[in-house]
């Protein structure tokens, strides 16, 4: 009889298996502030109703880890962004925080990114690395760096909790079709677009780990089998790899489309960096 | 002295006497194991904490030997009763002869 029961279970629970498992925790607080983690897919998106974070699609021990700020391992590295913020590196013996005193005033920008200034794209990497060259005379850092990750994951927690909303018309139309035409590209041996994983099988197993949605809401974000913050640019190259295609440069022109693509397939849903996935 | 070493930890402010209390530490280090090679084929020295203790007004909580296989920044957990006021002491000896201290004192209401 018992028997029975447990097939019954096993069968019920096969046939809920496109939904997150609903063993983990579906609401998130990060040290009393409630994040948006599902939100009304917008418009835009023909595909899908609702947009979930990947904070949905993890373990219940992963998701633990972002509750609060000292167990998240990726506050290390935003110590880090507040010790590089305030040291002064360049030929003009400035440091970020000679202009900006408080970080603070950063609240508000991530959300917001990639934008369009005069006809270009512009990524947070890309400010940080022009500030650092036109006002402090610094060399520049590279794109997916500890220092460049620390730094931008300091920033970026300043707009945490605030709503995903990049702008996608006017001048962004162009760059935003050509994110969507790559996100929808197959590419690589094994011939798969973006679309196929993050919107045809989210929630379903790929080998031991779950699909997510692929937002990017919580970037830069710590994972667990690096131990260290990822740039939005080195997981696409990373996930280009796992289809065996040749992956595009972090900076590329078409990882910036993809960017802006991809984030606002994930608007409304709230910043979440630093975020903790595996 | 390893680079970028910085010791946190989690200690609440106050607690009624004989209460249990949850105490968190994490300290950023590299944890190189000595089993790693470089890109030229040499050894990379073993670099980790190798202990870490806790002692509450000189009594000892906590004395955890660590090995190489654990990861990067070392974060531990763990209870203590808490009698009377005083002082908490975290200490990491570290394999080249440096000791991080930190010390986080509770109030007892």
């Amino acid at each position: 009889m018992k028997l029975i029961k447990l097939l019954l279970a096993a069968s019920a629970l096969a046939l809920t298996a496109g939904a997150p498992a609903h063993a983990q925790s579906k609401n998130l607080m990060i040290d009393g502030q409630p994040m948006t983690v599902r939100a009304p897919a917008p418009a835009y998106l023909e595909n899908i109703d609702e947009v979930l974070s990947g904070w949905l699609f993890r373990a219940s021990e992963t998701q633990a880890l972002e509750l609060d700020d000292f167990d998240n391992p990726g506050f290390v590295f935003v110590d880090k962004g507040i010790d590089l913020f305030n040291a002064v590196d360049g030929s003009e013996g400035k440091s970020c925080a000679s202009c900006h005193e408080d970080v603070a005033e950063f609240a508000g920008l991530r959300a917001s990114l990639p934008r369009v200034v005069d006809g270009k794209l512009q990524t947070l990497e890309e400010i940080v690395n022009a500030e650092r060259v036109n006002k402090m005379g610094a060399e520049p850092w590279k794109w997916s760096g500890t220092e460049m990750t620390s730094v931008t994951a300091l920033i970026s927690l300043q707009s945490r909790g605030m709503p995903v909303s990049v702008k996608v018309d006017g001048d962004a139309a162009p760059f935003w079709e050509k994110g969507k035409e790559l996100y929808y590209t197959r590419v690589g041996q094994l011939d798969l677009a973006c679309a196929n994983c993050h919107e045809d099988n989210f929630g379903k197993m790929i080998r031991a780990d779950r699909l997510s949605q692929g937002q990017i809401n919580g970037f830069p974000t710590y994972r667990l089998k690096n131990a260290k913050l990822n740039s939005v640019h080195a997981r696409f190259k990373g996930c280009m790899k796992n289809v065996r295609a040749k992956p595009y440069k972090e900076g590329s022109d078409e990882f910036k489309a993809l960017e802006l693509y991809v984030a606002s397939r994930g608007a409304g849903l709230s910043v979440e960096s630093p975020s903790v996935r595996n | 002295m390893a680079k970028g070493v910085k010791p946190r930890v989690k200690v609440p402010k106050s607690a009624a006497a004989g209460d249990v209390i949850t105490i968190k530490t994490l300290i950023s280090h590299k944890m190189e194991s000595g089993q790693r090679k470089d890109s030229d084929g040499n050894k990379i020295p073993r670099s980790i904490i190798n202990r870490f203790t806790c002692d509450f007004n000189g009594q000892n909580v906590v004395d955890v030997t660590m090995e190489p296989a654990i990861s990067t920044n070392p974060f531990f957990e763990f209870k203590a009763t808490v009698p009377e006021a005083g002082e908490f002491k975290f200490t990491w000896y570290d394999d080249d002869g440096d000791v991080y201290e930190a010390s986080k004192k509770i109030a007892v209401s």
